[in-house]
């Protein structure tokens, strides 16, 4: 380790002109925290956080990274990938009791990529990059190949700013099986620009967020428009995570939570790097019933924002203004109940479902799902993603749609079959959810025999089957107003909202775990011992047969009586017969 | 009695015709279907290639200006020797160096040339006289008195493959006379002992080695080099670098120059909250932190961990990293062993990067802003990042007596016969890697039965060697860039054919799985055979035994 000397390059002599060229930040990061009490008492929070880099990724050459991740930003160049959306999760987001989610994932590992239409082989960018993604992150998305990729046609469109929206250029595929943990935690965090040492992020503590009912990371990059008039693209990544903790094993009972309860720390200052930092404590119900809950210490402004069909009040913490750490040094938030509440309004969301398997023995099954529609008045489609492995051969003409006791006949259907070991079936349906009514689907398969290597490690588990996708524009029941998404929180602008009467829903059913036969895997060896055996019994004795010499026995001296006469007789002294 | 012996003669064919069809179908059937495939392999070729004996061939055309020959010696010429030296390693891989020397009066536009006003104008124009070949040296002769060299300087070398000596006066043989200046002109432009050694590094014993050799970048066909800003502090930092300006202005023509030599990508990222690995000390005297040497190795590791492998390709990274410490702890300053800080305050790292330390100019405590705005000057930062770059790579000065006088680089940053030495000594590298891969192949075949080697497999070995033999006559020949290129293809040959994933296909089948199977198979059909050939062996010798009893 030599000091370096540089003294023979005379480059002081090119340019006269670096620097000084520094235009407006081309990136820029905020931060956002949202703690919302969900109606069973449990309570969600969502951090997300989005940088946003002003620049072509697909440019040829040389790249600088600022605020954008090195990885996957070259990523992105490499695979011409135009839209990339990955999630982790443990654990299954209850809908029914925990109302509707501001960003769901299915259990395990999910990944959907858009590519580029300048992309030729699009199995092989997708083959390579879950490969990459799966080093990243440390899952195991290399397990995604084509037995468990579809290409939707309908239920995915791009979120971001598209022209394209060919689907063979998009890939699908979950792996319900991942579980998640401590090592795909911190390369999520390595990828915030402030790491996990400033802003929100040092509430990030892994022990805690996986102390949870649910826990879920997810990495959405996607392009958007750089500016009102939309001519050029910018470029977003959003990282989100949620958890649901569970307030009355953390609170002894009560309902009360804070930050330092939750997290085991509190918020001392914003990165200092993000241009907007905030944390949203949903006290809708505080307005609605009056004076149930106390939040400390008092928030320095008020949101009002309609939230997916539903007027919600937030209490804002801006951590950039200076007055918030005036007081303390930290940051605590907490919410106190004023009075025991028992009565907890458990309002069903619009729309949610659940999806079990039914019949009996290892041959035949049924798959069956129930979609709600709770809305008193107002019906509306519903998009139905269903991917089953090969191994459970559905049969199409089973499928049964009945809403109130009628057949409802789905207004579209893309069905494509499964082919053994190669790829899953992919069914696709648009079907119309009446006011206040639910809607069963039934469909009937049979399970397959796989070969004794295409087993699991543990193959009295089951086989997941992953899964189904939901989405919807769910009708409002009241008037939202659009917003700017770059002036809104980060939590309602992932989905883009169509007009002020309806919100985007995509919803996941939980995963179903089927058995199938299981072999007992000592069988090949007994088969070779018991074919060895029948072989050396035949081989034994047509040897025997061939090579041994058979010659007439002399008539024998009296079988074992006469040995027998002559041993009493030998005994009596008598000569022997 | 007589029927019962037939019988029995029976029963022994049987038995006997038995052992012959297991012997003579049985046995090659089961080893026919058990085999693993192999193709033929070059093992003579690869052995042959191991040994390593490398002839350098340099061709160097010695032009002689008007009136530094004798008239004598002037008709002599056009004149050919070839000049052959030993480069001393160990006994295999053994190198020899062959100098090809030409001798020539220059032609007239030449020596036009050479009586030019400075050296810098006849050195361009004496360039579009030559012909560029890869390798090849011109070394002008000019009268000892001519004014186009500076006073007490007798060597110039030039941006590009040619050099300007002054001539010697007198009598005697001028040939003689000047072949030990040439000899040295030639070796600092082509290669050295020390420069051939380094590259054969691991094939030399460590002794041998100075310190200097573990340094350079292993030869490969691609590198990622990754300049990142590590910001611990940006509280009160905000730092900014112009870095795409300073790539395109400094670092683009270097590696576009390199371009033969291998594939470049350059990226760039700035990291925030990453800290070294250890605390600066702090020295009163001068009221800064001391990063003694001895502690700087311990820098590099946890910094690393942020860095992040590039995703996306498989090449080597070099980083450059530029530190600008925290506020708290600076003026921060590198110190080298003996307690001198380091001019530069840059380190770097064999085979991984360099690091330098940026230190701000802080303004008086109260004065000071919460949050100070840092714009780092590119010019000093590439300077040092350019002249590590060019010491991993294994350029380096020579060291060369005072009266040599070197031009600089310019623009690029390389000067070709810079690049020439790079390619003789990359060259070289690339052949002993390749009778590496390809040895340790050998071995691993000789050694585990089970790998199967795929005709596609074979075919990458056969090009592997066939490219590697062309590289060593090209460089026996004097053609620097076919062999460069041949060696190239070589390299990457051996390691599709080593890498192959077609090798590890059968690698797991362990013996006692195979005998679970064999066991109850074999042993009850070879057991009666067996029996029953040892009961045939009995009774033949008891029949041989019985007719000399009853002698």
């Amino acid at each position: 380790m030599a000091g370096a000397v540089a003294a023979v390059l005379g480059l002081s002599l090119l340019l006269g002109s670096t620097g000084g060229s520094t235009g407006p930040p081309r990136d820029s990061l905020r931060e956002e925290l949202l703690l919302s009490p969900l109606p069973s008492g449990d309570l969600a929070a969502t951090f997300q956080f989005r940088a946003r880099w002003d620049s072509e990724l697909h440019r040829e050459g040389v790249s600088h990274y600022r605020l954008f991740p090195k990885a996957l930003g070259q990523l992105i160049s490499k695979f011409l990938v135009r839209e990339l959306h990955l999630s982790l999760t443990q654990g299954f987001w209850r809908t029914r009791t925990w109302g509707q989610p501001y960003l769901q994932a299915p259990a395990g590992a999910e990944l959907w990529v858009w590519f580029q239409d300048s992309v030729t082989d699009v199995d092989r960018a997708w083959k390579e990059l879950s490969n990459i993604l799966s080093g990243i992150f440390c899952a195991s998305l290399n397990f995604i190949d084509s037995t468990n990729t579809v290409t939707p046609t309908a239920s995915f469109k791009p979120l971001g700013l598209a022209n394209v929206t060919d689907h063979h250029l998009l890939r699908y595929a979950v792996l319900p099986r991942e579980v998640v943990c401590t090592e795909n935690l911190t390369p999520w965090k390595k990828l915030l620009p402030c790491g996990s040492k400033a802003g929100l992020a040092v509430l990030l503590k892994a022990e805690r967020l996986f102390h949870t009912s649910y826990h879920s990371q997810a990495v959405h990059i996607r392009p958007i428009c750089r500016d009102a008039s939309c001519l050029s693209v910018s470029w977003e990544l959003r990282q989100t995570l949620t958890v649901v903790f569970d307030t009355f094993s953390i609170g002894q009972g009560k309902r009360d939570w804070s930050l330092f309860k939750m997290f085991s720390r509190t918020v001392t200052e914003a990165c200092p790097l993000v241009s907007e930092s905030k944390i949203y404590v949903d006290i809708s119900s505080k307005t609605q019933e009056n004076e149930l809950l106390e939040v400390t210490p008092l928030p320095l402004s008020v949101h009002e924002a309609s939230v997916q069909g539903d007027r919600r009040t937030y209490a804002v913490y801006d951590l950039l203004s200076p007055s918030l750490f005036n007081v303390s040094r930290s940051l605590n938030v907490q919410l106190k109940w004023k009075r025991p509440q028992d009565s907890l309004d458990l309002s069903t969301p619009v729309l949610h479902a659940q999806r079990y398997v039914s019949g009996y023995g290892l041959q035949t099954g049924e798959i069956s799902t129930l979609i709600y529609n709770t809305h008193p008045y107002r019906a509306f489609p519903v998009i139905l993603l269903e991917t089953v492995p090969w191994y459970l051969r559905l049969y199409v003409h089973t499928l049964v749609i009945t809403t109130k006791g009628k057949e409802n006949k789905p207004s579209y259907i893309h069905y494509q079959p499964a082919q053994d070991r190669r790829r899953p079936h992919l069914l696709e349906m648009l079907i119309q959810l009446p006011a206040n009514s639910v809607t069963k689907i039934t469909i009937q398969f049979e399970r397959a025999l796989l070969k004794w290597t295409e087993y699991t490690p543990d193959p009295n588990h089951g086989f997941y089957v992953s899964p189904s996708v939901l989405s919807a524009l769910v009708p409002s029941v009241i008037a939202m107003k659009a917003e700017d998404a770059e002036q809104s929180p980060l939590f309602t602008s992932l989905f883009p909202s169509s007009d002020g009467s309806s919100y985007f829903v995509r919803l996941y059913t939980e995963p179903l775990l089927v058995n199938l036969p299981t072999p007992d895997f000592s069988m090949p060896y007994n088969v070779i011992c018991l074919t060895c055996t029948v072989v050396a019994v035949c081989y034994g004795s047509f040897y025997n047969l061939l090579t041994r010499t058979f010659h007439v026995e002399e008539p024998s001296r009296g079988g074992l009586a006469k040995r027998l006469a002559n041993i009493i007789r030998k005994v009596r002294g008598v000569p022997p017969l | 009695m007589a029927a019962d012996a037939a019988e029995k003669e029976r029963g022994k064919r049987a038995a006997l015709s038995f052992a012959a069809v297991a012997l003579v179908l049985g046995l090659p059937l089961w080893w026919k279907t058990t085999e693993t495939y192999r193709a033929s392999l070059p093992y003579a070729g690869i052995s042959a290639l191991g040994s390593l004996r490398f002839q350098l061939t340099v061709p160097v055309s010695v032009v002689f200006a008007k009136g530094t020959l004798p008239g004598a010696q002037q008709r002599r010429l056009p004149l050919a020797d070839t000049r052959e030296e030993e480069i001393l390693l160990n006994r295999k891989p053994s190198v020899t160096s062959c100098y090809e020397m030409t001798y020539r009066s220059a032609t007239a536009t030449e020596q036009a040339a050479l009586t030019m006003a400075t050296v810098q104008e006849a050195d361009a124009a004496l360039l579009l006289l030559q012909e560029d070949l890869l390798g090849s040296l011109t070394v002008y002769v000019i009268p000892e008195t001519s004014p186009l060299l500076p006073q007490g300087i007798g060597v110039y070398i030039g941006k590009h493959r040619s050099a300007v000596m002054r001539g010697t006066q007198g009598p005697g043989d001028v040939l003689a006379a000047i072949s030990a200046r040439v000899q040295q002109i030639v070796q600092a432009m082509s290669f050295t002992t020390d420069s051939i050694t380094t590259a054969l590094s691991d094939r030399v014993p460590m002794d041998q080695l100075g310190t200097d050799t573990r340094r350079p970048f292993k030869s490969s066909l691609g590198y990622e080099i990754t300049f990142s800003l590590l910001n611990p502090d940006p509280k009160s930092h905000d730092v900014h670098w112009d870095i795409e300006a300073a790539v395109n202005s400094y670092v683009q023509p270097f590696l576009d120059k390199l371009g033969s030599v291998a594939n470049f990508s350059v990226d760039s990222q700035i990291l925030y909250y990453a800290v070294l690995g250890v605390s600066p000390r702090f020295d009163k005297a001068s009221s800064s932190f001391i990063l003694s040497a001895l502690s700087l190795p311990h820098v590099i590791n946890p910094v690393e961990a942020r860095l992040g492998s590039s995703a996306t390709s498989l090449y080597p990274v070099l980083n450059f990293l530029l530190y600008v410490p925290e506020r708290v702890h600076s003026p921060l300053y590198i110190q080298d062993k003996d307690g001198a800080a380091v001019g530069t305050n840059a380190f770097h790292s064999p085979r991984w990067g360099g690091i330098m330390v940026y230190n701000i100019d802080h303004p008086a405590p109260d004065k000071a802003p919460l949050l100070l705005r840092v714009d780092v000057d590119m010019v000093r930062v590439m300077e040092v990042f350019l002249a590590q770059l060019r010491l991993l790579f294994g350029i380096s000065q020579v060291p060369l007596p005072e009266e040599f006088l070197l031009e600089s680089p310019g623009n690029n940053g390389l000067t070709d016969w810079e690049l020439d030495r790079l390619l003789w000594t990359r060259t070289v590298e690339n052949i002993a890697t390749v009778s590496t891969t390809l040895t340790s192949l050998a071995q691993l075949l000789d050694k585990i039965g089970n790998i199967v080697i795929k005709d596609d497999v074979a075919s990458e070995v056969y090009h592997a060697v066939a490219s590697a033999q062309t590289a060593m006559l090209e460089l026996a020949s004097g053609h620097l860039g076919s062999a460069f290129q041949a060696s190239k293809e070589a390299v990457t040959s051996s390691e599709r054919a080593f890498f192959d994933p077609s090798l590890l296909h059968l690698l797991y089948f362990p013996d006692d799985q195979k005998f679970a199977i064999y066991i109850p198979l074999f042993l009850p059909m070879a057991v009666p055979i067996l029996l029953s050939l040892v009961k045939i062996l009995r009774e033949a010798k008891q029949s041989k035994k019985e007719p000399m009893k009853t002698d």
